[in-house]
C-alpha cells in the first residue's frame, strides 16, 4: 500500500538511517538507488520514481539528504511523497534544521520517531506538536503516571491537547497573498493568479470553537447578502482541523485550532490582476563586445501603499564581465555565481516609476555553449494590502469557560512565482 | 551533548568491550552501550554477535532503552531465530503492562519480528491487545494482524483474527477504524480471492462517518478502500460522491488524489444528464489545478494522473490550459509532463497561445525538452487542422535556426504533417532538402528519405539525393535501410526510365549483401512484385495511405479504465497496470470501472457491438505485426497511429497477400507495362539470375513456403479448426476455428461460412469475461458481405487485458457473434499454451528457489504416454510453444528436464519432465502457485508432444 522501508541517505548515497517497515524488500536494494540516480543525472532526465528490478524508489531531496522510500507493490505514490515531506516537517520541528549533522546527532530520537510515524507502511501520528508530548529529546525515566499516550493521539481532535492555559487569550491572523505572474517576452500576461493563505497564531485556553468569516462570494450568495465587495475563491484547502463537510454544505469555516502557529487554510483566486510591479526591459547583446540592459519598473498599485524589499533580478550571459550600473533609485549588484544583476529597492511607492541601466563587457571569444533564457524575476512585499480584496469579517471564539478573546488581523501581499520572459 | 559521539568508536576489540558494558550493573552504562550498538548497526556493522547481551537489557523500566533494544531485535531476530525466543517472555509481559504506551510498543514490535517459530506465542497477547481498552493499543494491534498475516496467513485465519479485525471497522475510535481498514485492505490485496473486504452499504456508511474524523492518513486508507466498492445503483453512487467531495478541500494532496479516484470511478455510474453529474465535473477541476502548486514530486504524480483524467474526461480541464504552461524553474520531469498535457488540451480555441508557448520552449537549451516541444508543434498541426499552416511555418522558422537536433526533430514531424494533409505543404520540401547533410539521427534520415521517395516526382534531383544515401547503405540503421529501399522503389515506379540502375543496385544490396531478414524479405517482395506485375506493384507500393489520426499516444481504453481505478498509485505514474510491475500480483485482478446504471449488463449475456457507454472502438493500435503497413512504410513512427478502423483490415490484406495472393502473383499473369518489364530485364530471367546465388535461392524458397503456410515463425502448434457453432443453431452461420500464438500475438482463426440463402453482413464479436481476460484486440474484419455458400477466413487478434472472471473449465471461452440477422452464442476451449509468453525462461537460480518455495501440496503429476521423441527433440518442440527448458540432468539413463512457463497474467509454472531412454512414457511434475492450471498445462504438453 505504501512504503516498505524508509531511508535517509547523504549526498554520496551512504545510508545514514533506515527503518524496515514491511520486510518484503531486501534492505540492500538501496545500494542501487544512488547508481540509478547518477545514471539519470548524467542523462539529464531525473525522475522522482526510479525502479530496479521489481523494487521502486520514491525519493525527495532535502538540504544535503535524500529521503527514499522503497516498495515492490503498487503503492499509493502520492501518499508516499506526502509522507516523506511530512518526515521533513517533523524532523525540522524537532531539530530546527534537517541535515546530515542533525540526523547523526539525534539518531536515537530519529529511530523513535520513525517507529511512531509509520507502522507497517501506514503513516500514523504525524503531528509534531502532539508527538513532542511523548517523544522527547531527553530520554525519560519510565514512570507509569507520567509517560502515557496523550489521549490526543487517538482522539478525533488529534491536533490539540486538553488543558492548555493562557493568561491572555488572543489569536493572531495573518492573511498572506502571493501573486504569481507569467509574462511573455512581448509583454502579454500569459497567466496570473493569487494564492493566499491564512496563518494563525493561537494563544487560547481550553478547547475553543472558532468560526472564521470571510467575504466569500459563495457564502454571501447562500445567505442572500449582497452588500460589499466579495471574492471568488476558485479552490480552498483546509488544515485537518476544519470541518470539511460543514464547509461543503454551508461554507462555514468552523474548527478547533491547533495550539500555537499553524496554517489554517489556503486558497486560489483566478481573477485577473494587473502585475503589481510592471517591468519593461531592453537587453541588447552585441556579440564579442558588450551587453546593454535597460530596465524600467513601475508600481501598479495604490499610491498610499508601499512595496518593501523589492528585488528585481535580471539575467546576464555567464561570460559577462566589468559591470557598470546606473539607477534612479536603490542599488544594483552583480551576482556572477548566479549570472544575475540584482536591483534592490528598499521602498517602492505605488504609482512611481524607476529606471536601471547596466553595461557589461563580453569576451571576444564567444562561449560555445548554448545558454537558456532565464526570465526576469521580481520579489516584493506590500503590507496592509490584500490584493484580492479578501477580508476577515469576523473570528468568533467560543469556549465553555466563557472567556473573552481578541483576534488580531494583518494583511500582506507578496510576490510568488513572478516571472517575466525576456527577448534575448 | 549529541548522539554523534556513539559513532566514533572504531577500535579493535570493540565488540568485546561492548559485551562487557552491556552486562554492566550500572544502568547508565548499559544504556550507553546499547546506544553504541545501535550506532554501529546504523552504519552497517554487524553486531549480531551481541544478541544475547542486548536481549538481556530488554527487561528495563527505561522506555528509551527498551525502544532501542526492540529496534535491535527487529533487525537481528531473523538472523538469530533461536535466540529470538528469549524475547518472547518479555513481549508477553509487556503486553500486560499498565502503561498503554508499553503495551502498544510490544505489540508493534512483535509483529516486526519475522520469525516463524515465535509467531504462535504472539497470538494470545495480540488477542488481548485487539480488545484493549486504550484505542492507541487497539490501533496498533490492528496493524499487527496484517503483519502476522504476512508471516503466517493460515495461523491468522485459524485464530479468528480476521473476524476481530472486521469488527474493528465498527470501533468507536476513528483511528482504530482507519488502521483496521488499512490492515484489511493490505491483506485483501495479497489475497485477491479472500473476499475479505466484503463491503456492503452498512460498512460503507461506517467508513464514510469515520472519514470525517480520522487523521489525514486514515482518510487516505478509507478513500482507497472505498474505491474498491461498487455501488448498487446510481443513487448510492451519488450519495457516496456527495460525502466524499468535501475531501477535495483537504490540504494534503494525497487525500485529494484519493478522493479524485473515488469520484472518477463512481461518476462512471451516474447518468450524464443528471444535474449532479455536471456539478461534480465542475468540482473536480479546481483541486486538480491546485495540485500543481504542491511540491515537485507531488506535482509529477498529479500531472501523470491528470494525463489520464484528460483522456478519460476531457471536459473537466478543457478551460485550464494556462496552468500547464511551463515555468523556467520547473524540474525537467514536470516540464515534459506539462507539455504532454498541453497537447492533449490543445483545441482551436487556444491553439494560438499554445503555439506561441511551444515556440518559446523550442528555443530553450534542455535538449529533451526542446525535442519534445518541436514534436508537440507537429502534433498540434495534426490535431487542429486550422493551425496546420501556422505550425508548418513555425517549424520552418525553427529549421532556420540550424540547431542540429531541432532540425532533425522538425523533419520527423513534418513527415507526419505531410501524411495528414497530403498535397498541401509540399512547397517546403526544398527547404527540407537543404538540410539533408546535417541529419545524423536514423529517425530523421528515415523521415527525410520517406519524403524524398513519396514526392519523388516533384523533386528534380530525387535520384541524386537517394543515391547519395546509398553509398553508405550498410552503415545505416535498419530503419533507414528499409526506408531507402522503399523510397527507391517508389522513385522507380514514378520515373522508371532514369532509375533502373538505382533500383537494381538497392535490390541487390538488400537481398544479397544484407543478412537482415526483414530487409532481405522486403527486397525480395519488391523484386518479385516488380518482375511479375509492375502494375500491381504500382498499386501496392504507391497505394493511397490511410490518414493518420488526430489523437496520438492515447492509452488503450480498457487500460485507461483500469488506470483510473489506480489514481494516485505507482500504476498511474507508470501508466502500466500493476500486473506489469508487481511480481506475484496474480494478474487475475484487473480493476474495472463500474458499469453505468441501466446499461443492463449481465455476466451471462455479453453485449455485442457498441452498446453501453464508453465502449467506442479502441482508438489505439498495437504497432507491430502489420506486414503490409510495413511494406508501405507506415512504420516510421510507431508513436503516431493510423486511423483505427483501417489498420486491422490492412493486417487482413497482408495475410491474404502472403496466402493465396502471392501464389497468384507468382504463377499468374506476367504482363504489365513493357517499359517496366524491360527495366528489370525479362521477368522470366529473374529466377535464373537468382539461382546463381545459392543463398539467395534458399531465401526465396522460404518466401515461397510462406505462400503455403501463412507466416508463422515460431513452432506453435495450431490445432486444426474445429466446429464452434453449427449452422443449424445460428440461422445458417457456421463457425469453426482454432487458436494460435504467432510471434507473441494471440490470434483466433475463424472460418465463417454462410449456409443460409441470404447475404450476411455487419459482423461483430465479443467475449464474455473469462479466466485470463482474453478479449478481441480489434473488430472482427469481415469486409465484404458473406454471400450464400461462401466461406471466409478471419484472423482475430486477441489481447489479455479484458475483464476477468474465473471460468469452469478454466480455459472456457464464451463468445457472442453478431451479424445482420441475430446474435449467436457459443463456447469453446482454448489451449492454455496460447497464454505462454515468449519471455517465460526463468533464471536457474530463481527456478530453484521458486520450486522450493511453492508448497508440495501444489505439485501435480501426470503421465504422457506414447511419445517417441528423445529429450532434446521434445525440448525443442516444447520451446516452440514457449515451454522453456532451463536445465537438463541425466541420471541413470533418465533425462530430467526442468522447464518454466510464464502465463500472460504473470503466473509462473514450473515443470520437471522425466524421460527414460527407450520408454515412450514421460513423467511430468508440475508446480505452480495456482495449482488449478496444472491440468491444463499438462494438456498442452500432450498436444504439443504428440503433434
Amino acid at each position: 500500500m505504501s512504503a516498505s522501508a524508509v531511508f535517509v541517505l547523504d549526498l554520496k548515497g551512504k545510508v545514514l538511517i533506515c527503518r524496515n517497515y514491511k520486510g518484503d524488500v531486501d534492505m540492500s536494494e538501496i545500494d542501487h538507488f544512488f547508481t540509478l540516480l547518477m545514471q539519470q543525472e548524467e542523462d539529464g532526465l531525473i525522475s522522482p520514481v526510479m525502479s530496479h528490478g521489481n523494487v521502486h524508489f520514491l525519493w525527495i531531496k532535502h538540504n544535503n539528504l535524500y529521503l527514499v522510500a522503497t516498495t515492490n507493490k503498487n503503492s499509493n505514490a502520492s501518499l508516499v511523497y506526502a509522507f516523506l515531506y511530512k518526515l521533513v516537517e517533523v524532523f525540522t520541528e524537532y531539530f530546527k534544521e534537517l541535515e546530515e549533522e542533525s540526523i547523526q546527532d539525534n539518531f536515537v530520537v530519529v529511530y523513535e520517531l520513525l517507529d511512531e510515524l509509520m507502522d507497517f507502511g501506514f503513516p500514523q501520528t504525524t503531528d509534531s506538536k502532539i508527538l513532542q508530548e511523548y517523544i522527547t529529546q531527553q530520554g525519560q525515566k519510565l514512570e507509569v503516571a507520567k509517560t502515557k499516550v496523550p489521549t490526543t493521539v487517538t482522539n478525533a481532535v488529534s491536533w490539540r491537547s486538553e488543558g492548555i492555559r493562557y493568561k491572555k487569550n488572543e489569536v493572531f491572523i495573518d492573511v498572506i497573498e502571493s501573486i504569481n505572474v507569467l509574462v511573455n517576452a512581448n509583454g502579454s500576461v500569459m497567466s496570473s493568479d493569487i494564492v493566499g493563505c491564512i496563518r494563525l497564531k493561537t494563544m487560547l485556553s481550553g478547547m475553543p470553537e472558532l468560526r472564521l468569516g470571510l467575504n466569500d462570494r459563495v457564502l454571501f450568495a447562500l445567505t442572500g447578502r449582497d452588500k460589499g465587495k466579495t471574492v471568488v475563491m476558485e479552490d480552498v484547502k483546509f488544515h485537518q482541523c476544519v470541518r470539511l463537510s460543514r464547509f461543503e454544505s454551508d461554507r462555514t469555516i468552523s474548527f478547533i485550532p491547533p495550539d500555537g502557529e499553524s496554517e489554517l487554510m489556503s486558497y486560489r483566486i483566478n481573477t485577473h490582476v494587473k502585475p503589481l510591479i510592471w517591468i519593461e526591459s531592453v537587453i541588447e547583446k552585441f556579440s564579442h563586445s558588450r551587453v546593454e540592459i535597460m530596465v524600467k519598473a513601475k508600481g501598479q498599485f495604490k499610491k498610499q501603499s508601499v512595496a518593501n524589499n523589492v528585488e528585481i533580478r535580471v539575467p546576464v550571459p555567464s561570460d559577462a564581465d566589468s559591470p557598470k550600473f546606473k539607477t534612479s533609485t536603490g542599488h544594483a549588484k552583480y551576482v556572477p555565481e548566479k549570472n544575475l544583476v540584482v536591483w534592490s529597492i528598499k521602498s517602492f511607492p505605488g504609482g512611481k516609476e524607476f529606471l536601471m541601466r547596466a553595461h557589461f563587457g563580453l569576451p571576444s571569444v564567444e562561449n560555445d555553449e548554448l545558454e537558456g533564457k532565464p526570465p526576469i524575476t521580481v520579489k516584493f512585499e506590500i503590507p496592509y494590502f490584500p490584493v484580492s480584496g479578501i477580508q476577515v469579517r469576523y473570528m468568533k471564539i467560543i469556549e465553555k469557560s466563557g472567556y473573552q478573546a481578541l483576534p488580531w488581523v494583518r494583511y500582506i501581499t507578496q510576490s510568488g512565482d513572478y516571472q517575466l520572459r525576456t527577448n534575448s | 551533548m549529541t548522539d554523534s559521539k556513539y559513532f566514533t568508536t572504531t577500535k579493535k576489540g570493540e565488540i568485546f568491550e561492548l559485551k562487557a558494558e552491556l552486562n554492566s550493573d550500572k544502568k547508565e552504562k548499559k544504556k550507553e552501550a546499547v546506544k553504541k550498538v545501535i550506532a554501529s548497526m546504523t552504519v552497517g556493522k554487524d553486531v549480531s554477535a551481541l544478541f544475547p547481551d542486548v536481549v538481556n537489557c530488554m527487561q528495563t523500566d527505561n522506555l528509551e532503552l527498551k525502544k532501542l533494544v526492540y529496534l535491535y531485535l527487529m533487525n537481528y531476530a531473523k538472523s538469530q531465530p533461536d535466540m529470538a525466543i528469549m524475547a518472547v517472555n518479555t513481549f508477553v509481559k509487556d503486553c500486560e503492562d499498565p502503561n498503554p504506551l508499553i503495551r502498544a510498543l510490544a505489540v508493534r514490535t512483535m509483529g516486526c519480528i519475522r520469525v516463524d517459530k515465535i509467531t504462535e506465542y504472539l497470538c494470545e497477547p495480540l488477542r488481548k491487545c485487539l480488545k484493549d481498552e486504550d484505542p492507541y493499543v487497539r490501533k496498533t494491534a490492528a496493524v499487527c494482524v496484517a503483519k502476522l498475516h504476512d508471516i503466517n496467513a493460515q495461523l491468522v485465519e485459524d485464530q479468528g483474527f480476521l473476524d476481530t479485525l472486521k469488527d474493528l471497522i465498527s470501533d468507536s475510535n476513528p483511528m482504530v477504524v482507519a488502521n483496521a481498514v488499512a490492515a484489511l485492505s493490505e491483506i485483501a490485496e495479497s489475497h485477491p480471492n479472500s473476499n475479505l473486504l466484503d463491503l456492503n452499504p452498512q460498512t460503507i456508511n461506517k467508513l464514510l462517518t469515520a472519514l470525517n474524523e480520522c487523521t489525514e492518513w486514515g482518510q487516505i486508507f478509507i478513500l482507497d478502500c472505498l474505491a474498491n466498492y461498487t455501488p448498487r445503483d446510481d443513487r448510492e453512487s451519488q450519495s457516496i460522491c456527495e460525502r466524499v467531495t468535501p475531501r477535495l478541500s483537504h490540504a494534503n494532496s494525497a487525500v485529494v488524489l484519493s478522493a479524485v479516484k473515488v469520484l472518477m470511478k463512481f461518476m462512471e455510474m451516474l447518468p450524464k444528464d443528471l444535474d449532479y453529474y455536471g456539478t461534480l465535473l465542475k468540482k473536480l477541476a479546481p483541486p486538480l489545478v491546485t495540485l500543481l502548486s504542491a511540491e515537485p514530486e507531488l506535482q509529477y504524480v498529479a500531472l501523470r494522473n491528470i494525463n489520464l483524467i484528460v483522456q478519460k474526461r476531457p471536459e473537466i480541464l478543457k478551460h485550464e490550459m494556462k496552468v500547464f504552461f511551463v515555468k523556467y524553474n520547473d524540474p525537467i520531469y514536470v516540464k515534459l509532463e506539462k507539455l504532454d498535457i498541453m497537447i492533449r488540451l490543445a483545441s482551436q480555441a487556444n491553439i494560438a497561445q499554445v503555439l506561441a508557448e511551444l515556440k518559446e520552449y523550442a528555443t530553450e537549451v534542455d535538449v529533451d525538452f526542446v525535442r519534445k516541444a518541436v514534436r508537440a508543434i507537429g502534433r498540434c498541426a495534426i490535431k487542429v487542422e486550422q493551425s496546420a499552416e501556422r505550425c508548418v511555418s513555425t517549424l520552418l522558422d525553427l529549421i532556420q535556426t540550424k540547431v542540429n537536433y531541432v532540425v532533425q526533430e522538425a523533419i520527423v514531424v513534418i513527415k507526419d504533417i505531410f501524411r495528414k494533409y497530403p498535397n498541401k505543404y509540399e512547397s517546403v520540401i526544398a527547404t527540407l532538402c537543404e538540410n539533408l547533410d546535417s541529419l545524423d539521427e536514423p529517425e530523421a534520415r528515415a523521415a527525410m528519405i520517406w519524403i524524398v521517395g513519396e514526392y519523388a516526382e516533384r523533386i528534380d534531383n530525387a535520384d541524386e539525393l537517394l543515391e547519395s544515401f546509398l553509398e553508405g547503405f550498410h552503415d545505416e540503421s535498419t530503419q533507414v535501410q528499409l526506408q531507402l529501399l522503399t523510397a527507391i522503389v517508389k522513385l522507380f515506379l514514378k520515373k522508371p526510365t532514369e532509375t533502373q540502375e538505382l533500383v537494381q543496385q538497392v535490390l541487390s544490396l538488400a537481398t544479397q549483401d544484407s543478412d537482415n531478414p526483414d530487409l532481405r524479405d522486403r527486397g525480395y517482395i519488391y523484386w518479385r512484385l516488380l518482375s511479375t506485375d509492375p502494375v500491381a506493384a504500382k498499386e501496392v507500393v504507391l497505394a493511397e495511405k490511410p490518414l493518420i489520426s488526430e489523437e496520438t499516444d492515447l492509452i488503450e481504453p480498457t487500460l485507461l479504465d483500469e488506470l483510473i481505478c489506480h489514481i494516485g498509485t505507482l500504476a498511474s505514474v507508470y501508466h502500466k497496470p500493476p500486473s506489469a510491475f508487481v511480481e506475484g500480483s496474480r494478474g487475475v485482478q484487473h480493476k474495472r470501472l463500474p458499469a453505468r446504471a441501466g446499461s443492463g449488463e449481465s455476466a451471462e449475456s455479453p453485449e455485442v457491438g457498441q452498446s453501453g457507454t464508453s465502449e467506442a472502438p479502441p482508438a489505439v493500435i498495437p504497432s507491430q505485426g502489420d506486414l503490409l503497413g510495413d511494406l508501405l512504410n507506415l512504420d516510421l513512427a510507431p508513436a503516431t497511429t493510423t486511423v483505427p478502423s483501417v489498420q486491422p483490415s490492412m493486417q487482413m490484406g497482408a495475410m491474404d497477400l502472403l496466402g493465396g495472393g502471392l501464389d497468384s502473383l507468382l504463377g499468374g499473369d506476367i504482363g504489365g507495362s513493357p517499359s517496366m518489364g524491360a527495366a528489370l530485364g525479362a521477368p522470366a530471367a529473374m529466377p535464373a539470375a537468382l539461382s546463381n546465388a545459392p543463398a539467395v535461392g534458399g531465401g526465396l524458397g522460404d518466401l515461397f513456403d510462406l505462400g503455403g503456410g501463412v507466416g508463422m515463425p515460431t513452432g506453435f502448434y495450431v490445432a486444426p479448426k474445429t466446429l464452434f457453432l453449427p449452422a443449424m443453431k445460428a440461422k445458417g452461420l457456421e463457425i469453426s476455428g482454432t487458436f494460435a500464438r504467432r510471434g507473441g500475438i494471440i490470434q483466433m482463426d475463424l472460418s465463417l461460412t454462410n449456409k443460409a440463402m441470404s447475404v450476411m453482413t455487419d459482423f461483430a464479436i465479443q467475449f464474455n469475461r473469462n479466466s485470463f481476460g482474453l478479449a478481441p484486440a480489434g473488430p472482427l474484419q469481415v469486409l465484404t458481405p458473406l454471400t450464400p455458400n461462401q466461406t471466409i477466413d478471419v484472423s482475430l487478434p486477441l489481447g489479455t487485458t479484458g475483464p476477468v472472471m474465473k471460468m469452469e473449465p478454466l480455459n472456457n471461452l464464451q463468445v457472442a457473434v453478431k451479424n445482420n440477422i441475430d446474435v449467436f452464442y457459443f463456447s469453446c476451449q482454448y489451449p492454455l499454451s496460447l497464454l505462454f509468453v515468449e519471455d517465460g525462461k526463468m533464471e536457474r537460480q530463481v527456478f530453484l528457489a521458486t520450486w522450493k518455495d511453492i508448497p508440495n501440496d501444489n505439485e501435480a503429476q501426470f503421465q504422457i504416454k506414447d511419445v517417441h521423441l528423445n529429450s532434446d527433440a521434445a525440448s525443442n518442440k516444447l520451446q516452440g510453444s514457449n515451454i522453456f527448458t532451463i536445465a537438463k540432468r541425466t541420471v541413470d539413463a533418465q533425462d530430467m528436464l526442468y522447464q518454466s512457463i510464464k502465463l500472460t497474467n504473470g503466473i509462473w509454472v514450473l515443470a520437471e519432465m522425466r524421460v527414460q531412454t527407450g520408454n515412450p512414457n514421460y513423467t511430468l511434475s508440475i508446480k505452480c502457485r495456482a495449482p488449478e492450471v496444472s491440468q491444463f498445462v499438462y494438456q498442452c504438453y500432450e498436444l504439443v508432444l504428440k503433434n
